[in-house]
């Protein structure tokens, strides 16, 4: 049947979708971890210095936990799980960090904003949907918003940063 | 990807299909949307600059249309593309679809660095099956 209207933004229609759309967001979240890592790795910590190491540091132990909590949700929802395991492997092998010094700043800004469009757009999908998932709407609501709040603040630092070295 | 990126794509990929404009009809039977919505949107396309309605003939994309209908469609594969090799999600089409409108261009992006996409994307991109032609799926599958 015909939907409603001229819109085609779905909302987001069963335990299955919604918990497809996480395990995006944990991959996503295993990106910036395995950027942050590479980062390091690559341009050494005499070179980025103090400020940007814990910067990258903090970030990938965001990532971790937010992946965590993540994890969690998906968990609790009715839908196939996924080979995580050979997720965080095939991440690992196929990132190549081509950045150079100055891109550092600029992808971790694009990592945080990024991932804040992700969880803006999840959590309005979720409030647009009137389906009862497996795991209240509520807890799951909150656990989106406090990680959107984590990427905004995340966007902050590192524009302050930014300001900072320029 | 929002609305009129998904219009786009259809009116894109149905022109590719014909070779010559889109039908509104056909335009609402790919977006399961009524004639009478396809038509408000392709009217505010037109508006836009971004494609020229014939009456009678159907819809084509103009220049601009057809740049940012086809960068629609790269993020469309990156979504396809990744539900298939990394995910490793069977239905991959048909859930590429329902996720479409919450997966915004800039995430498509960083999803895009673990996928092997190739060069020639989105031109490898089968209208009639709905995937791209590069990928290793079984052919009995049907392309609903």
């Amino acid at each position: 049947m015909w939907g409603d209207g001229v819109s085609l933004s779905y909302p987001v229609a069963s335990d299955h979708q919604l918990a497809r759309l996480l395990q995006i967001g944990m991959v996503l979240e295993e990106v910036v971890e395995a950027r942050a890592h590479k980062h390091r790795e690559t341009l050494g910590e005499e070179e980025l210095g103090d400020e940007i190491v814990s910067l990258l540091g903090e970030a990938a132990e965001e990532s971790a936990e937010h992946r965590r909590r993540l994890e969690e949700l998906v968990d609790e929802l009715d839908a196939d799980p996924v080979a995580y395991g050979e997720i965080e492997k095939l991440v690992a092998a196929r990132y190549e960090s081509d950045t150079d010094f100055d891109g550092v700043l600029y992808d971790q800004l694009c990592n945080e904003e990024t991932a804040y469009k992700f969880y803006d757009d999840l959590i309005t999908a979720i409030e647009g949907s009137d389906v009862r998932f497996t795991i209240g709407r509520e807890r799951l609501l909150s656990v989106l918003q406090a990680i959107r709040e984590e990427e905004a603040e995340g966007v902050e630092e590192v524009t302050e940063l930014m300001e900072d070295e320029t | 990807m929002n609305t009129q990126d998904q219009y786009l794509k259809s009116i894109y990929l149905i022109q590719q299909q014909e070779n010559g404009p889109a039908s509104t009809g056909a335009v609402a039977d790919r977006l399961e949307v009524s004639p009478a919505s396809a038509n408000e949107m392709i009217g505010k396309l037109e508006n836009d600059g971004l494609a020229d309605h014939e009456k009678y003939e159907g819809v084509s994309l103009t220049d601009e249309g057809i740049l940012r209908a086809s960068e629609t469609l790269q993020t469309y594969c990156i979504i396809e593309r990744f539900l298939h090799s990394v995910l490793e999600v069977e239905e991959f089409r048909a859930e590429a679809r329902q996720l479409e409108s919450v997966i915004d261009e800039t995430v498509a992006e960083r999803l895009d660095t673990i996928i092997d996409r190739r060069e020639r994307c989105p031109d490898c991109f089968d209208a009639e099956t709905d995937a791209c032609e590069l990928l290793d799926v079984p052919e009995s599958e049907p392309a609903d």
